[in-house]
């Protein structure tokens, strides 16, 4: 099927004229409308793909094509696209038109790709299930009473769904890889600091990294590479040559060391889960590589750790949206301070206000020292942790989520359950690491199963060529979900 | 830990976040879950543990200083909900 091609097959197909960008534009769009019922799309943008397709098409015809020219995308709703609406989940940005182009969008745009729409997320990321979006929740394609994780909902599914061979996404405590592995796709959120920020609409800073949702690695890296590289427009940007990820996914894995941390083994997961990690730590070891048990003693501690931090920052950044610059102001206010307390109360859904609410609170006088300073010391000593079991491996591999994709409604009512999902992911993002999940089984349900690798600092090439090489001998990526209408509901 | 209604009226207050007291009950229970799985965190001694603010330990970085960007007021004034002249428009804060 076309929409199982990957983007390699895409490329060369569009480069060799087997089909235009216009053709290829029109497939997913009509699959993008006949699985509506997923809500994977907030903004679907049909006649500017066409215009882009029809651009990549004159380009590939002279010959100025790169890899990714004329090969559709989509984008998560928070980065900004001039002229096009970009929501974050959020009624509160429900009118915004951009007036500029996110970093990533403008390079993967200079490619010549072709943005089909923006993508359906938990509200401001924040979330596990995108059931947090103001715009409804985003159904899993391999079944539609399951979430399809979050907060990169929508770009999970429709890359499932085949609506669309790759999107970005992004991750501030697991928002790419926990959707990945609810959905069995390879997401990776490479290194702070490696991708520009420029044009996201900022969660957490220090945390937030943005990254690929794509059906296999190769497509992962290949993308990866185009969105990253120096951005003078964002102060943590780095100053870096931009690795050759596609270059190094044929090396050979035989010698790697992985580090497998007992934290990540041990009780709360699911028997599914720990059955097809194990079995695919088993066939890294048939490939050649080995494995050396580690430690990370901290780990217990990330996620109240996160649950500071990411409110903390997130409740800074949020203070923006006040009514006055861009987006929704509520109606009928006394005065200026009502205004803005209208606004926000009614802009931002409750799991919003709840973290800009634990935010305020940590950071508030009296309490700063006792949470958000003690938090900013674990995190030291999580990454810590980190750096010494590196010391004995060249990458960290587990689960990367303790269950499989759960029901509709299951942990709505409890934002703690809710958290708790991020359990094998925030560590990455606290310590800055770059990090992939990849399909790795499925349970008795069906559902699918996320092997989690963590690289160290900067390596994603390790990550990406251990994901491909197994990708190589598994065929656990190239299954998908039943065709569009023929979902099943249990 | 226990977040009594009239300190999420207080927070609420200081986040600019507009609240009723039934909300404030409400968000009450919620946060004090929340704020027990924090308690968490003082299962481990971080006696001189230096604190970590960001994964990048170094200074930010400088440029010159010379005009970069361009003047698009009237492109961002257009998104605003209201403007007249060139300015935002806010309701009246100085009688």
């Amino acid at each position: 099927m076309m929409y199982e091609k990957t983007l390699s097959e895409h490329g060369a197909a569009l480069r060799n004229r087997k089909y235009s960008s216009i053709e290829l534009t029109q497939h997913y769009l009509d699959r993008i409308d006949r699985a509506a019922e997923l809500n994977a799309f907030i903004t679907v943008t049909h006649e500017l793909a066409l215009e882009q397709a029809r651009h990549a098409d004159r380009k590939l015809k002279n010959n100025q094509g790169t890899a990714l020219t004329g090969i559709p995308v989509a984008h998560k709703d928070l980065f900004c696209t001039k002229g096009v609406l970009t929501t974050c989940g959020s009624k509160i940005l429900g009118n915004f038109v951009s007036p500029y182009d996110a970093t990533v969008v403008d390079k993967l745009n200079s490619q010549g790709m072709v943005s089909l729409g923006k993508t359906n997320m938990d509200e401001f990321a924040m979330g596990s299930s995108t059931e947090t979006s103001y715009y409804g929740p985003v159904k899993n394609p391999w079944n539609p009473a399951r979430v399809p994780g979050g907060s990169s909902g929508g770009s999970a599914a429709a890359v499932t769904a085949g609506l669309v061979p790759v999107a970005t996404a992004t991750d501030t405590g697991g928002s790419i890889r926990q959707p990945a592995a609810f959905c069995g796709l390879t997401g990776i959120k490479p290194s702070y600091g490696r991708v520009s920020r420029y044009g996201m609409v900022a969660f957490a800073s220090s945390l937030d990294q943005a990254g690929v949702l794509a059906r296999n690695a190769g497509d992962a890296a290949l993308v990866l590479q185009s969105m990253s590289g120096f951005d003078p427009r964002d102060s943590t940007s780095l100053q870096l040559e931009i690795a050759d990820y596609p270059g190094q996914l044929n090396d050979s894995i035989s010698g790697k060391i992985i580090g497998l941390p007992k934290e990540f083994f041990g009780n709360g997961v699911d028997g599914d889960v720990a059955d097809a990690i194990d079995q695919s730590i088993r066939q890294l070891q048939s490939m050649g590589a080995r494995t050396v048990e580690v430690e990370l003693p901290n780990s217990a501690v990330g996620i109240p750790c996160y649950y500071v931090i990411a409110p903390a920052e997130a409740s800074s950044n949020l203070s923006r949206f006040d009514g006055v610059r861009y987006g929704f102001r509520a109606a009928g206010y006394a005065d200026l301070n009502d205004m803005y307390e209208k606004t926000r109360a009614k802009g931002f859904g409750p799991e919003v206000q709840r973290r800009i609410m634990i935010g305020t609170y940590v950071l508030s006088s009296g309490y700063y020292d006792a949470y958000y300073l003690k938090a900013q010391k674990l995190r030291r000593m999580i990454a810590d942790d980190f750096s010494r079991a590196f010391e004995q491996c060249d990458l960290i591999a587990g689960p990367t989520t303790p269950t499989t994709a759960f029901v509709f409604g299951e942990k709505n009512d409890d934002p703690v359950a809710m958290y708790l999902n991020d359990i094998f992911t925030n560590a990455a993002n606290l310590a800055g690491l770059p990090a992939i999940s990849i399909p790795a089984g499925f349970d008795r349900q069906k559902l699918p199963i996320g092997l989690h690798l963590i690289g160290k600092y900067l390596d994603e090439s390790t990550i990406l060529n251990v994901a491909h090489q197994f990708q190589n001998q598994t065929d656990w990526h190239l299954q998908t979900p039943v065709e569009i209408g023929q979902w099943r509901h249990d | 830990m226990s977040i009594t209604a009239k300190q999420i009226t207080h927070i609420a207050r200081l986040a600019r976040l507009k609240t009723d007291s039934e909300h404030a009950v409400f968000y009450a229970s919620q946060l004090s879950r929340i704020m027990d799985l924090v308690e968490q965190m003082n299962q481990i001694n971080t006696d001189d543990i230096e604190p970590m603010s960001h994964p990048q330990d170094m200074a930010l970085r400088l440029r010159a200083d010379e005009i970069t960007a361009p003047d698009q007021r009237a492109a961002y004034q257009a998104i605003a909900p209201a403007t007249q002249d060139g300015f935002y428009l806010v309701p009246k804060v100085i009688e």
